[in-house]
Order: structure tokens, then sequence, then C-alpha cells
């Protein structure tokens, strides 16, 4: 049974840069994540926008953690907007959430300074 | 001499080769219709001298050209049935009057006893016609009762009943119920176009073709994808076939479905009739059709109706068809099962009038849920039950096929909202593993899944063939540590399922390895 295939799109705005992630985030997603995450403005917080994302699994998380090290290497903050409860709670439960914050919306991830 | 019988129509021309005669005495001549010959020698009615007619007849050029001196039409009731030419005589005198009243009397005797002959070989001819036509029809009538089911499945919390009666020329309805591995039941009603032998065969090829697809795809717009793409090239080209295909989930009462061209089946709910919609193509029209793949739930209580068009397109002695209308009318008012099914009959019959014939095949099938798998599995106590099992192979996406069929059981055993979530993602990710990990992404090394249930509980199994080797100790993935490049980012499957469900257990023998999930089916 195939799932949503994963696409990326990167829209910087103004400091910040939201990545709208869309379909199923697996082990698939990496590359795609990693072109979006070059396409990003140099500086500022980056923000993915979980909005249209249905299914994340282990290996998606992993992709996400890996995406996470190198954002912290780039000393640029994650964030992470528009989780669905159960993935939130993955988040909490993973601890990604210590590392990224997580705001309900676009607009609340792109309220803060 | 030669006596040439006219065909009097297309279909006797069998009969005037039969009567031709033997070649030494004379070629027969053919007048065909459009010849000014033929009127003339019906104007006539009388011998007629060659020589003396002027006439621009390809007829009468031949005649003159083979020798033919006098011809003698043959007239039975006023129509020409056949003319005898003469050729010159052997004295090489011209036809006497006398002659030509002898051969004129002759005429007028033999003309009717040729016509009685003519009428008798076609009516023999007809006879056998339709003799053939009803040992035809025996035929597809044996053929199409052959590939009917013998018999009802039996679900327990169902009730489904079939209705099939052949028109007297045999349409090609088609029903069919098709057993899948894990319990659920695909459902098969279709129509050929056309009728009898040729009608039958194709709905013996479509229902082969079905049961051969519905095995290899859950998805029933592929199934029906697939069937079109193998009909299209063995299908006649006048003919096609309506299909309806669901793959209906005992469990939970989900019926998947998708449609080529078929009526609409009609479902009884307390909030009224509700048509299953799904666009697609007929199959065997054309290649490369998608379908539209629907959903709809049965609930307790409720029936779903499938028919095939014989019932709605009957006529009554006015003409006016039977329609939909009165259709989802006797749906909304009577409950399934047999009563419906007989009302729907009853109605029909008065509908046609007495001395109404039945014009098509008429099908029936209805399902009707009677009581939920929530209460089935009530019944099981305290020793879990198995509610639904199904195996998958070990390839990528099984795992979200496992899912979301395992989603689909639970949801129908009253798991919901984020606990359904949850086990969502243990099962995709125990699925996962077994996989990749238990089988080791052999593809012929299948996962099998099995759902049981309690009154308390639900469970989810899932084995693999990762018998007979250690398993090492997951490690605890630290966020820290992968961030900080001291552990791989992955290794978070386990991890999770653990976190989602209330209880994960594992047993392992020299052959397989089996993880069981538990969730409890108290509400949060």
């Amino acid at each position: 049974m195939p799932g949503t295939p994963f696409s990326a799109e990167t829209r910087n705005m103004g400091d910040s840069t939201v990545i709208d992630l869309k379909g199923d985030i697996d082990r698939n997603a990496k590359d795609e994540l990693e072109i979006a995450y070059n396409q990003a403005a140099t500086q500022g917080p980056v923000i993915l926008n979980f909005t249209d994302v249905d299914y994340i699994n282990s290996t998606g998380i992993a992709v996400i953690v890996a995406l996470l090290a190198r954002a912290r290497a780039d000393g640029r903050p994650l964030r992470a907007c528009g989780l669905s409860a159960h993935y939130r709670e993955i988040f909490q439960i993973t601890r990604l959430a210590d590392f990224m914050t997580i705001y309900d919306d676009e607009p609340a991830a792109l309220a803060v300074e | 001499m030669a006596i040439l019988q006219r065909a009097r129509r297309k279909e006797e021309a069998t009969d005037r080769e039969a009567v031709q005669p033997p070649s030494q005495i004379g070629q027969a001549i053919p007048i065909p219709d459009h010849d000014p010959l033929l009127g003339y020698l019906l104007g006539v009615g009388a011998p007629v001298e060659v020589e003396k007619v002027a006439l621009d007849s390809p007829a009468l050029n031949e005649m003159r050209a083979a020798g033919v001196h006098l011809i003698v039409p043959l007239v039975s009731q006023g129509e020409l049935i056949g003319t005898l030419n003469l050729g010159r005589r052997l004295s090489d005198q011209p036809y006497s009057t006398d002659d030509r009243k002898l051969l004129a009397g002759l005429a007028s005797q033999v003309a009717p006893a040729i016509r009685v002959a003519q009428l008798v070989r076609q009516q023999e001819a007809e006879a056998k016609e339709r003799e053939r036509i009803e040992q035809e029809l025996r035929v597809a009538s044996l053929i199409q009762q052959t590939l009917l089911p013998k018999e009802l499945p039996h679900l327990a919390g169902w009730e489904i009943e079939a209705y099939y009666q052949s028109a007297r020329a045999v349409g090609g309805d088609i029903y069919d119920f098709i057993p899948l591995q894990d319990g659920r039941m695909g459902l098969v009603i279709g129509d050929v176009t056309d009728k009898g032998v040729p009608a039958a065969l194709v709905m013996a090829t479509t229902r082969t073709t079905l049961r051969t697809m519905a095995t290899q795809s859950y998805d029933p717009g592929e199934v029906l994808a697939r069937a079109n793409e193998s009909l299209v090239p063995v299908i006649p080209p006048a003919m096609f076939v309506t299909c309806f295909y669901g793959v209906l989930n005992p469990a939970t009462g989900d019926i998947v479905y998708a449609n080529a061209g078929h009526n609409l089946p009609y479902v009884r709910t307390s909030a009224g009739v509700i048509e299953m919609r799904a666009t697609g193509m007929p199959l065997g029209l054309m290649t490369g059709m998608n379908y539209e793949v629907a959903h709809a739930r049965l609930n307790p209580g409720e029936t779903v109706l499938l028919t095939s068009d014989g019932i709605v397109e009957s006529h009554d002695q006015s003409g006016d068809m039977f329609g939909f209308p009165r259709l989802i009318d006797l749906v909304a008012k009577y409950e399934g099962g047999q009563d419906l099914i007989s009302i729907i009959l009853d109605r029909l019959d008065d509908f046609r009038g007495k001395d109404g014939e039945q014009e098509d095949d008429v099908t029936m099938v209805t399902i009707k849920r009677t009581s939920s798998a929530l209460e089935s599995a009530v019944a099981f106590g305290d020793d879990p039950g198995e509610v639904a099992s199904f195996a998958l192979v070990s390839s990528p996406g099984s795992e979200r096929e496992a899912m979301v069929r395992v989603a689909s059981i639970a949801a129908g055993l009253g798991l919901k909202g984020e606990r359904l979530e949850r086990l969502k993602t243990a099962v995709s990710e125990a699925a996962m593993n077994a996989c990749e990990h238990g089988n080791k992404g052999d593809p012929d090394l299948p996962i099998e899944v099995s759902v049981l249930a309690d009154s308390k509980k639900i469970l989810v199994r899932i084995k693999d063939h990762g018998g007979g080797r250690s398993i090492p100790d997951p490690v605890i993935p630290n966020l820290e540590a992968k961030l900080a490049g001291e552990q791989s980012p992955r290794g978070w499957g386990l991890f999770l399922i653990e976190k989602m469900v209330d209880a994960m257990r594992t047993s392992t023998d020299d052959q397989y390895h089996t993880i069981e999930l538990e969730m409890s089916r108290r509400e949060d």
C-alpha cells in the first residue's frame, strides 16, 4: 500500500524560512528535506510546517533528528508547527520537542523574535 | 431446360442452390430483384419469347447468351417463384401456340407445387433454427448457473441473501462472493451487455478475472483497473461489462468499493437510503481506465442492496420503466434480506402486469449487518477471540497496509481518537520491524498479522520468520547523543512501540518471532 509521496517547499519569510512539508515522512523524505533546507535563507530560524503531513514513522523521526543536528551545527533554531495532537505527543516522547519548539500554526511560529 | 426458382428472400438462398438442376441440362440464371425482367414476367404471366422482348435487362441478356428462347414464368399467388427456361426446339421450329399453351398449363400446375415445397423447406429450416437457439439458450443458462455461487457465505453477525432469475434469452448477469485472506469478503455484481452464449462466456471470463485480481490487491479500484486491462483484449468490441466490486470487512462493517459503470448499490440506514457512488467506465471498453474508490460503513441493522438493471429497466404494459425511484422507495420501506427480495419481486410482477415477460436477467444481493463486531467480541468474554488475521509480503509499504487494516478493525471494536492513533503508530513500527529485521526484507517471507479481542482489550500480534536467532538488546535512544553524532539518528522503532501501547510482549521460537501489542478498550 503506497502512501502519499513526500515533498517539501521552501518559502523565505523575511528573517525566517518556512518549509512546507507534504505527504509521508519516512526515510524516503531525507533527500527532499535536505534540498529544501539548503534553499533556506542563510540565517534566521527555520520553521517546519507539518500541516499537510498525516504520517510520520520512526525512520522519518530519524530524518528530522538528522536535520535538527545539522541546524544546530549551523546555529539556526528549528521550529515546528501544524503537528497533529498525535505527532505532537510523539515529538514530546522522543524529546524532539525539547530541541525544537512546537507552535500551533505558522503565524504563531513566525511571531517569535 | 432449366427450372430456376427465384429466391424470395435472402435467407432462402440455400434452398435455391439445393434445387438447381444438374448442369448438363442448363444453367440456372438468377433474376435480381431490381431487374426489369422481373416485373415484365409477372405482368405477362405467360410464356415469353426472348427474341421479342426489348428490355434493358442484364438477366435477359444473360438468358439470350445462354441460348434461352422461351421463358415460362412460374407464378404462384402473384409472386414469381421461378422460371422455366427453354432453349431452341430440337426440330429447330419455333414454339407453336399449342406448345405455349401446354407450357403455360404446366407452369400453372408446377408453380404452386414448387411453392409448397419451398414453404415446407423454409419451415424445416426455421424449426432447425429455433431448435439451435433453444439449445444455445440451454448452454448459456448452464454456463451461468454453473458459475453463480452454489451457496451463500456465512458470516457471523451478517445476513446475506441472493436472488437470480434469468430471462428467457439469458442475459449475462453475474454475482460472486470472494473469500479473502483475513476474513474479508469481495462482493461482485455485474452485467454483460448482450445475451445468450456470448454473454455467458464473457461473464465466465469476467468472474475468473475478478477472482484472480481480488487476491492480488485489496484496493477495489486497482482490482477493477487490472481486470479491465486483462478483459479489453478478450471481449468482443461491441460488448462490455458493468460491474460493482467491494471489499467487506465483516469485523467493522466497512465496505471499500469501486464501480465500473454498474447500477449504484443502495444502503438502507436509519437516516434514509444512501447511494454508494463511485465513478468508473465499464470493463472491456478501453485500456488505461481509473476507478474511483469510495467507502461506506454498515452499522448494525443496516442493509445494502445490489441489483442488476433487469429490475429498474422492466417495463409495464404501456412501456414505462420501473425506474430507480420505485426501487429506492422499497429499500427505504423494507428491512433487507429475503423479505426485501420478495417484496421487490412482487412489485415487479405487479408492475409488468399479467402478460408481461421478463425482458432481462434479474439479480439481487442483500447484505444486512445484524450485530456489530463489538457485540461479537464481547461474547468472547475474557478469552480473547480472533477477530481477523491476514498476511502481508515483506516489502516497503506493507507496514502502512498493516496499519490501515488494523486501524479499520480496531475502530470497529470501538477504539478511537488518540488511542487509535497510538495503536496505528505501534502497528506500523512493529510491521516494519517484522519485514526489515525479522524477515530481512525477503519478499517471499510473509508477516502474519492477527487481531484478537475480549471485553477488556484488543491484542495485535505480528509474526515474522525471525525466530532462532538472538535479538540484540535495544539501545535506548538518547536524543542528546544522537544530536551530538554519538548515536545513529535511527533506532526509534521499538522505543515508540513501547510508549504507544498499554503493553508489549515478544516471543520467539526456533522459527518465528512474534510481537504482541495490547490496547485496553476502556475510554480515555
